[in-house]
């Protein structure tokens, strides 16, 4: 829908918004009380476990299941053959294949059978009486190598019509952006660096594991409950898959224990819902971490080239990156969002970037906050510090020289509104880390980072109860505290107390089709709808008010949670608080509800600058993070703590990947390091406080002038570590992670 | 007519131009202009695209309009985690 | 397979169960008594959602056998708040938006109250290492270690 003058931005004195409410699952939360997706069990349950290729690159040549079907205790077991083929849908068949083999395994990990058994350990016994008749094919897992001529081929026939004749067939698409002349403007240049960096796939790391409780009945009827970042999107692609009808599978959004892209598909799910078909009875799958890490989405590796043409006085005068990123072993790495955003935080007159969508014998990547935008933003980042460094430059000043504002043609094309860059950058100039000593062998990083965010389908219902509370029904997994932002905008919007106001997170029975919980765009779309509920809300009682009054309804306002009457009648009637109308609804013509369904757009894109301060130990290679800043423009921060934590967990979360995490692979192409001990993300003995600094530039979109804020965060970490790491080290590093090892032969390189 | 930016891949189904010229007055337009035209762009739109209009960016809305002057860029569908 | 008989205390109550040989503590508590406080987020110790404490001791009940809990005296966070009385850890977890998703937080609970337990005046660097363990990945530690800090001032004041 196109946005109404009413839902454009307009600013207001808030009451609720911008103030620090406590969250309405804080309680169940600390007490243990709260259901996470394996915290769910329903009578006459059998529990399912997955049996996994062994094998990085492997034709299933038969696979013969008679002997765990004849375990005692064994109710089902299911492979491909129990899914109908999908041939009309290449993005949902590659989901069904990535949840259950067909012809090959992909990748070690992959899941090749299931067994439903009436306990894990049944289950597990079954899954070593199944025996699959495997031959090894060659693999590769590396993006550079997948790109060889002669290398082992996954796929054949699936590159799109982008791609030139002559390359691999694992390049699956190509994507170009930019505009200006790129070599006219390098010749202007005083320096050109040309450099390659490469950085290892991480993973999403929430701590909770995938898991699902399925239960199908013989009249085809299904209900689901799991942990996701959309219960919508797991009905629509669970039903393609099971060939069901939509309405006819009911899914309940369990909490979620962290997702941050890699919940917004599935995994489980249709494996879990078969299984019931086949068992008629409810199943239970959880997944352990090792298979986590294993088979479910990380994000892509990318090796990338850059090239930056820059004048003494800091001008840059060209730019152009090529990005090469591998998303397992099928299509869709995030290369066209690294290769869009690449450059978005510059204002540049020649620019160019090209990206290439790789299939290796790895996992089938998921979205990782901000896709595609943390890895391209380390190698910009990284070449423009080195470049302003080497002129002996003010890193700020030359991202600041160079930086997009209102009216900047994007180097991914359109023109840019009104965006927070530029106050991120003078904001963090003028912050004291900037200005505070550093000791020996420490450095100082800064790095900026943009994402575009969006909205999408949303639908949310608000019902004003008989006694005057308000409950909001919205359809999006709280991840971060959203139920408690709902709350605040539709409290502040209906002008009563937060603690009046309830949003709890709906099934997929209670409301119309809603994007998942991604993108940044909850506060922003669900938001949106939320106010717009409440203002339908208000519409409604003030119609009600009218009635009572025998006063024409356009002749009553809205103040202060209550009806007015207002113009000639004004004083006339005692204001009727929002209780005193829906006390006497009945009367009125029945329950008072408001609701709103959209696919907003407008969306506001963002921007961060993070600041970093490191200390490298000669001695070990061992990085220490001494102080951390970051600097993003919110629109408007709703509920700041909220806002706060998504800045501070996004920039952890580049840390790790910045320092320590990576996907480890042998020659065997098995994963080496699927657990916590050897895929180590931050611990909080690895880090000092994060500040945060939170700039408010409204975004003409949103009625409160919200931005989405939960990905930006990850962006500009990967380049700020980097870059202060390389200036403690005294000489730049090129790969990540910047583990001790690396970091070492570095100094040692000197 | 609309001036239309496309990325720079896509050229080689329009002729070489990154810049086309489609009569459209909203979104929905826009798209079955370019297919139509251009049948090249046809597997690229049903992967699914954004379109940036003067600097907002839309996913679906057939109806947004769009002024003969408007800034529109097509961009690769976006997602997001 | 013959089952364990196990008579124990959760949270002060006694408690039997019967459990598997090679059945976890974390599963035992979860799937015989219902518990699902405690969270499985690696099953091998090195996550700390499943932190319950032991006579006392801070222990990942998933690196425990549910038989070695006989005669044992088993602490979980359903345990924490007494009655409608949260423990000022739970508050002050609240207060200062200590969790997102909230799946660490039962694990990072019950360690913290050991933490304070044992040292109720911690340096930020003491809880930090003491709470190493205990992994979370929304929040990037700085509202938890606030949040501790903040407990454990009001505790001192308290007592």
């Amino acid at each position: 829908m196109a946005l109404d003058d009413k839902q454009q931005y307009q600013t207001r004195q808030f009451k609720v918004v911008g103030t620090r409410v406590k969250r309405p699952d804080g309680v169940d939360k600390v007490t243990g009380k709260a259901r996470f997706g394996a915290d769910m069990s329903a009578p006459g349950m059998l529990i399912a476990h997955v049996l996994r290729s062994p094998h990085a690159h492997a034709r299933i040549k038969s696979i013969d299941t008679s002997a765990a079907e004849a375990l005692p205790g064994v109710h089902g077991v299911v492979t491909r053959a129990d899914f109908s083929e999908i041939t009309d849908d290449d993005f949902t068949a590659d989901i069904l294949d990535n949840c259950m083999a067909g012809d090959k395994a992909l990748y070690d990990g992959h899941a090749v059978a299931a067994v439903a058994a009436n306990s894990v350990a049944v289950a597990k016994r079954a899954l070593k009486l199944i025996k699959v008749d495997y031959e090894v094919l060659p693999h590769v897992t590396d993006v550079d190598a997948a790109m060889e001529d002669g290398a082992p081929v996954l796929h054949d026939g699936r590159a799109n019509e982008t791609v030139p004749e002559g390359m691999s067939p694992n390049v699956l698409a190509r994507y170009e952006f930019g505009h200006g002349d790129i070599e006219a403007g390098l010749a202007k240049a005083d320096r050109v660096i040309e450099r390659t960096y490469k950085t290892e796939a991480t993973h999403q790391g929430y701590i909770e594991p995938h898991a699902c409780l399925a239960s199908m009945g013989p009249d085809g009827q299904a209900d689901l409950w799991c942990c996701t970042q959309g219960h919508y999107m797991v009905r629509n692609t669970c039903a393609a898959i099971m060939g069901m009808e939509q309405g006819q599978l009911r899914v309940t959004a369990s909490e979620i224990g962290g997702g941050f892209g890699g919940k917004t598909t599935v995994f489980l799910e249709p494996v879990a819902l078969a299984l019931s078909r086949k068992t008629s009875r409810p199943v239970k799958m959880v997944m352990s971490r090792s298979e986590v890490l294993r088979a479910t989405g990380p994000t892509a590796s990318s090796s990338i080239d850059v090239r930056i043409g820059m004048t003494k006085d800091g001008q840059i005068t060209a730019a152009f990156a090529e990005l090469r990123y591998q998303g397992g072993a099928y299509p869709g790495s995030p290369v066209e969002f690294g290769s869009m955003s690449a450059f978005a935080p510059y204002d540049l007159e020649n620019v160019k970037t090209v990206g290439w969508d790789v299939v290796t014998n790895r996992p089938k990547q998921a979205a990782y906050r901000a896709p595609g935008a943390p890895m391209a933003a380390y190698a910009v980042e990284s070449a423009i510090d080195e470049l302003a460094k080497g002129f002996g430059l003010d890193p700020l000043a030359v991202r600041l020289k160079n930086a997009a504002r209102e009216g900047t043609k994007a180097s991914y094309g359109p023109t840019f509104p009104a965006i927070g860059l530029e106050a991120t950058l003078r904001a963090a100039k003028d912050h004291p880390h900037w200005a505070a000593p550093l000791g020996e062998n420490q450095g100082r990083g800064v790095a900026c980072g943009f994402w575009f965010n969006f909205g999408g389908d949303t639908c949310v219902t608000l019902n004003i109860t008989p006694d005057g509370t308000v409950t909001v029904s919205e359809g999006n997994p709280d991840i971060g505290g959203s139920r408690a932002s709902m709350s605040m905008m539709a409290a502040e919007e209906l002008g009563i107390p937060y603690e009046q106001v309830r949003t709890i997170v709906a099934d997929t029975g209670s409301l119309g089709q809603n994007e998942v919980t991604d993108g940044s765009r909850v506060t922003f779309a669900v938001g949106l709808a939320t106010i717009e509920s409440a203002r339908a809300a208000k519409r409604e009682m003030c119609k009600r008010a009218a009635m009572v009054w025998g006063i024409e309804e356009d002749a009553v306002k809205w103040e202060d949670g209550a009806a007015h009457p207002a113009g000639e009648n004004a004083g006339k009637h005692p204001p009727m608080t929002l209780k005193e109308i829906a006390a006497v609804a009945s009367n009125t013509g029945g329950p008072i509800a408001g609701h709103h369904e959209a696919n907003p757009e407008g969306a506001g894109v963002s921007f961060a600058t993070h600041m970093v301060d490191t200390e490298v130990d000669p001695e070990t290679g061992a990085v220490k993070i001494l102080r951390y800043t970051v600097f993003q423009d919110a629109g408007k921060a709703v509920h700041p703590d909220y806002v706060e934590g998504q800045f501070q967990g996004g920039a952890v979360q580049g840390i790790g990947w910045a320092l320590n995490e990576e996907y480890i692979y042998g020659d065997d192409g098995i994963l080496q390091n699927a657990g916590f001990l050897d895929y180590r993300i931050p611990v909080a003995s690895d880090l000092p406080m994060i500040d945060t600094v939170i700039l408010e530039i409204p975004n003409p979109g949103h009625p409160y002038g919200v931005r989405g804020v939960g990905e930006t965060s990850i962006v500009p970490p990967l380049a700020a570590v980097a870059n202060s790491v390389s200036e403690a080290a005294g000489v730049r590093l090129t790969q990540l992670p910047m583990s001790p090892p690396k970091v070492l032969s570095a100094l040692h390189s000197k | 007519m609309v001036q239309v930016k496309i990325w720079g891949s896509l050229a080689a189904m329009t002729d070489d131009q990154t810049e086309v010229k489609i009569d459209a007055a909203t979104l929905r337009e826009l798209l079955d202009g370019l297919a139509g035209k251009y049948p090249g762009l046809r597997p690229q739109l049903d992967r699914g695209v954004s379109v940036a209009i003067d600097g907002r960016i839309y996913n679906d809305s057939w109806f947004t309009p769009i002024k003969p002057d408007s800034e529109v860029v097509l961009l690769a569908r976006l997602k997001g985690g | 397979m013959s089952k364990i008989h196990i008579t124990t205390s959760v949270n002060g109550d006694p408690t039997e169960f019967l459990c598997e040989a090679d059945e976890t503590l974390l599963d035992a508590l979860r799937d015989r008594l219902g518990m699902t406080g405690a969270k499985e987020g690696c099953g091998t110790g090195d996550c700390g959602a499943c932190s319950v404490t032991v006579d006392g001791r801070l222990v990942c009940s998933c690196l425990m056998l549910g038989a070695e809990a006989e005669g044992r005296e088993i602490g979980t966070i359903e345990g924490m708040a007494e009655g409608d009385q949260l423990h000022p850890l739970q508050r002050k977890f609240i207060e200062h938006a200590a969790l997102q998703c909230g799946i660490c937080t039962p694990g990072l609970l019950v360690a913290a109250k050991s933490l304070l337990e044992k040292h109720p005046d911690p340096t930020e660097e003491e809880a930090r290492y003491w709470l190493a363990g205990n992994l979370c990945r929304c929040t990037g530690y700085d509202k938890i270690i606030r949040a501790v800090m903040d407990a454990a001032q009001e505790m001192r004041e308290a007592s």
